[in-house]
């Protein structure tokens, strides 16, 4: 049977012995480890028995809580992955001189910094972000829960699926060659014939599903689900700038899904929307892919400017200054973010009238932005200022940031751009913007929630030689990159013939190695924090002293967060009720309705990556298979009626008087 | 004032910076580069301005209202001061405002498919000078470079004579790319089937580099050219030397050289087909293909109806084995109806010189069309609802 080729092509499509890369030791060597890594996992798991308490409480989980440290845990390890190729990237930049071609082929080193960009966008900054609103939102609005629990545990599995289809490329297979946003005509059928782009578009695709459900239901719960008395201008920032960033979500994602099935119509049934020949129009695509990815910039930045804000006003202990016009800022920017996207393409040939309203709008955001950092750097006039690790990394925020929004508008006066576009002056000025401010901001957030999140603090040595490697190794790796850009050096090359150049690339890989250590810094920050936890250990649920409701509860929250819904007087919600001698309900608890775990969300995603495969080798059976099984399981899920239950008064009465306990021996 | 304060300023300062590194964007060779470093520095000073205080605030407050400072007064409830608001809006307002018309002006007049007003500050480009022109075509991974005045044509080497304007038309015939010579001028993309503009001068002897600066596949890394400035005498020699290379580019020997390949040597064409250039652009060269002007001027004309969509042959040639998609048509293409009109084909529309390059005011520019008329209606009152009447 195995013998008839016909056989074979149907049962297999396109994937054969040679799709694996045996060829390519580099890969083989990465496969042995990930392998090696993936194996004691699972033996691990499977030794402590943990697999029937995952599946219980993690996996199936629908409280926010738990998904948001999911999003969180699938950051952190896609941050590997993309980290390892930038450090390859830069590695490669660095020794590719004097005739050497590196150790990179081009075959190689294409896929690395497309997969790096796709990575460190769409699976490393995306959930962190989506993870930190998932876990803190819904508790700084008082809520129990967000709208549509089963929601957002199906939106986090899809995001896994998106990644373990990018992650599947790495050895079945070949990843996309063609750069982060994929431009036809490279990325057309014509140019890729191989399954990298096709990998691409249903990794993307798929993880799109669940972020744009996501950002539904994150609006929903924001607009319907507040406590009473918090009316929206008493909503905390970071509140705020998560309902913003869920709009630019619901608004742009659409964009995403529709030009990449447009793309993959031409790869698959021979249509012409962005091909060469027949009318086909790639600059339509240049369009619409960046209608999706400018406003997707500020959706990773809008909440980090919301972390900002919570923590510049709790470690200055004082209100944020200009709360509204803080509220007004973040409306506008969300506005103005659809208005400029053509600055990501001032030398295709637009006329100067053209060019200079967008680079005009470009500008106007920066006014916004500006009044931003005013505002913080007014919170911190007349506070009395803790320089815990949250704090720094604002600070580091502050100060690297406006770097990066000076070049920012640099490059949006279109005649500086078309001497700078596209070179590593551009990639400089995003790296700084991204990592001075969206990674900057999840360091923080992650150093401020992590005691809420888990009830024990992060250990601060850890943090801070973290920190230190983080900020300084950005300088190392990307001032150069700046200097690189003004010699008239462009991005994504693989060898150099001007050696003059090389001492800047050297420059940038010893950044880029002290990054790496402070990532490694982090991961020991997390064990040896686990390790001293009850040295660390934070029994009042308000660690830092904090201003929103999020602080009012325990740490870790109850599955219920609230016993009772608080209700709000004031935009610094739990300041206020301290402040007016708040005491905790000790009787009278009533019974609380809550959402019931469900398995389906993590079929679907499952079934959902499957088809994405089916589709990438062109096996279609499987693709066939996989689809209707999941048209199965989403019908079959509507006729499960066990969805919520209710946690009896006396269960909540004990976690209550735990909690008591708790509070009383840690006074 | 401030701008003539800057302008002296400004490249002492860069001057110290520039020594010992090839800045060439700060540096450049080409006026028109020149004129776009000035906005880079400009622009750059201006945000400076409010930059610069942002940090030093930063910095000041966290040291002064650290916790271990008591001394500093502490406000817990401080949260609004109308005043402040308004700096805080406006100051940057302000700036913007400045880098905003900066930019309009700068945008139009530095337009890359704008004739050049100028070969340099105060030299305004004299009406006998004919501008060299140059066709551009991005192959894989190579550039071709057509001289239509002379009859040539080069790859990977492209020379102008020092102080003429050349004229740049930009074209693909493969992926996206961006034409990219640093000390002329900024770049432009060069896409299938679309021409590009650019208009530059160069104004020092020298060998500069170019190349692509828009990531276009495998070969991306060596799609690098030379582009020389020469004398005039020098420039001479160099035309001799290339149609005296002999060879011809001609339709056959186009499509092998469109193959792809990598870090392609220097290569002459003494001769060219004349209407090489222009079936590139309308993706025509291969024999029996219909021209895209030739569809468009049928198109226009009302096109062939439902017949049209016959007139498809089998694709003999291609430069990859297949084109086609999996559930898709075998590879296919229109066939040509008529000989051969690329040639026919109007002559190019271009933006006129400004008349004055004063920075700012813009005295040079014509009003854009279109908001003038909008304009006069409105002034006019002529504009009616239908109830009105």
């Amino acid at each position: 049977m195995f013998d008839n080729p016909h056989f074979v092509k149907f049962l297999f499509g396109r994937l054969t012995w040679e799709s694996f890369p045996f060829h390519e030791p580099i890969l083989v060597a990465t496969f042995v480890v990930v392998a090696a890594g993936g194996l004691a996992l699972l033996g691990a798991v499977t030794y402590f028995r943990l697999w029937g308490y995952l599946w219980r409480e993690w996996f199936t989980t629908v409280d926010h809580k738990r998904i948001g440290i999911m999003y969180m845990v699938l950051g952190v390890v896609m941050l590997l992955r993309g980290f390892a190729d930038a450090i390859m990237m830069r590695l490669q930049q660095a020794i590719a001189f004097n005739g050497s071609e590196g150790y990179l082929p081009a075959h190689h080193f294409d896929q690395i910094f497309t997969a790096h960009g796709v990575i460190m966008i769409f699976f490393v900054a995306m959930p962190m972000v989506t993870g930190l609103m998932n876990f803190v939102m819904p508790l700084q609005i008082g809520a129990r829960d967000v709208s549509f629990p089963f929601l957002n545990n199906f939106s986090f599995w899809m995001t896994v699926g998106g990644a373990v289809l990018v992650m599947l490329s790495l050895f079945v297979g070949e990843f996309a060659r063609t750069g982060w946003l994929a431009y036809p005509p490279l990325s057309n059928i014509g140019y890729s014939p191989d399954v990298g782009v096709d990998y691409y578009i249903w990794g993307l695709q798929v993880a799109g599903v669940g972020t744009t459900l996501s950002g539904i239901n994150l609006i929903c719960t924001i607009v319907k689900m507040r406590a009473p008395g918090m009316t929206m201008m008493k909503m905390p920032v970071f509140t705020w700038t998560a309902l913003c960033t869920n709009v630019l979500i619901v608004a742009s994602f659409p964009v995403l899904t529709a030009v990449l099935a447009l793309l993959a119509l031409d790869r698959y049934v021979g249509t012409d929307f962005f091909t060469n020949d027949f009318g086909g129009n790639p600059m339509m695509y240049v369009n619409l892919i960046w209608i999706w990815g400018h406003p997707e910039v500020y959706i990773l930045i809008l909440p980090a400017f919301g972390i900002f804000s919570e923590v510049v006003s709790t470690f200055a202990g004082k209100r944020l200054f200009g709360y509204t016009s803080m509220v007004y800022a973040t409306v506008v920017i969300t506005i103005l973010s659809y208005l400029v996207w053509l600055h990501h393409f001032f030398t295709m040939g637009s006329g100067a009238s053209v060019n200079s309203f967008f680079g005009i709008t470009t500008m106007i955001i920066s006014i916004p932005t500006g009044a931003k950092m005013f505002n913080w750097l007014f919170t911190m006039y007349r506070g009395r200022i803790r320089f815990e690790l949250p704090m720094m990394w604002t600070l580091a925020f502050m100060l690297t940031f406006v770097i990066g929004g000076m070049t920012g508008v640099l490059l949006a006066v279109p005649p500086a751009d078309f001497v700078l576009h596209n070179s590593l002056f551009l990639v400089a000025h995003f790296h700084n913007v991204i990592i001075g401010g969206v990674v900057f901001g999840l360091f923080a957030g992650i150093a401020y929630w992590f005691p809420k999140a888990f009830g024990f603090r992060l250990d601060p040595f850890w943090g801070k030689l973290s920190f230190w490697f983080w900020v300084v190794g950005f300088y190392f790796a990307f001032m150069p990159l700046y200097v690189l850009g003004l010699m008239g050096v462009t991005r994504r090359l693989r060898v150099f013939d001007d050696p003059s150049l090389q001492i800047w690339f050297v420059i940038a890989a010893f950044g880029a190695v002290l990054i790496a250590l402070g990532i490694a810094c982090f991961l020991i920050q997390i064990v040896v924090s686990i390790r001293n936890r009850e040295a660390l250990r934070d029994v009042t649920g308000d660690p830092w002293n904090g201003r929103t409701l999020e602080w009012a509860t325990s740490s870790p929250p109850p599955a219920y967060n609230f016993a009772f819904t608080p209700v709000v007087h004031d935009n610094d919600a739990w300041w206020d009720m301290k402040r007016r001698g708040y005491r905790r309900p000790l009787t009278g608890f009533r019974p609380i309705h809550m959402p019931r775990n469900t398995g389906a969300g993590i079929v679907l995603a499952g079934l959902a990556t499957v088809l994405g495969f089916g589709l990438i080798w062109y096996i279609w059976w499987l693709a066939a298979v996989s689809f209707a099984g999941l048209l199965a399981v989403a019908i079959g899920h509507t006729f499960n009626y066990r969805r919520d239950y209710d946690i009896p008064a006396e269960d909540v009465a004990r976690v209550e008087q735990a909690r008591t306990r708790q509070l009383a021996a840690g006074a | 004032m401030v701008l003539k304060f800057l302008r002296i300023a400004a490249p002492v300062a860069l001057g110290v910076l520039l020594s010992g590194c090839n800045f060439v964007v700060l540096d450049p060779s080409g006026d028109v580069a020149l004129q776009q470093r000035n906005l880079v520095v400009i622009s750059t000073v201006l945000m400076l301005l409010i930059i610069v205080p942002v940090m030093a605030l930063t910095a000041l407050f966290a040291w002064r209202y650290r916790q271990s400072n008591t001394a500093a007064p502490y406000d817990p409830d401080w949260d609004h001061s109308t005043q402040l608001e308004l700096v805080i809006w406006s100051a940057p307002l302000l700036i913007i405002i400045c880098l905003g018309a900066l930019t309009w002006m700068g945008t139009h007049l530095l337009d890359p498919y704008r004739v050049l007003g100028r070969i340099a500050s105060g030299q305004p480009v004299l009406r006998s000078v004919k501008p060299l022109e140059v066709d551009v075509v991005a192959l894989d991974w190579k550039w071709l470079f057509i001289y239509p005045e002379y009859g040539f044509a080069t790859v990977n080497e492209l020379a102008a004579p020092v102080g003429r304007p050349v004229d740049f038309h930009i074209t693909s015939a493969t992926v996206m790319n961006s034409f990219y010579i640093p000390a002329l001028a900024g770049q432009i993309y060069a896409m299938a089937g679309m021409e590009t503009k650019l208009h530059a001068v160069i104004n020092a002897p020298g060998r500069y580099r170019g190349f692509s600066a828009n990531y276009s596949g495998a070969g991306f890394s060596g799609m690098r050219f030379a582009f020389l400035g020469l004398t005039d005498a020098g420039f001479d020699k160099w035309v001799a030397k290339a149609r005296a290379a002999g060879g011809n580019l001609s339709r056959a020997g186009y499509l092998q050289l469109e193959k792809p390949s990598e870090n392609v040597p220097v290569r002459r064409f003494g001769s060219v087909d004349p209407a090489l250039y222009k079936a590139v652009l309308n993706m025509c060269v291969e024999p029996g293909k219909m021209c895209m002007s030739e569809m468009m001027a049928i198109d226009a004309g009302g096109g062939l109806g439902l017949a049209g969509i016959n007139d498809t042959l089998p694709l003999t040639y291609d430069k990859y084995a297949r084109r086609g998609a999996v559930f898709g048509d075998r590879p296919s293409f229109v066939a040509g109806i008529c000989d051969i009109d690329e040639l026919r084909s109007a002559a190019p529309k271009s933006l006129a010189a400004p008349r004055s390059m004063t920075p700012i005011n813009g005295a040079g520019l014509t009003p854009p069309q279109g908001i003038l008329p909008a304009f006069k209606v409105l002034q006019l009152g002529t504009l009616r609802l239908p109830s009105d009447s």
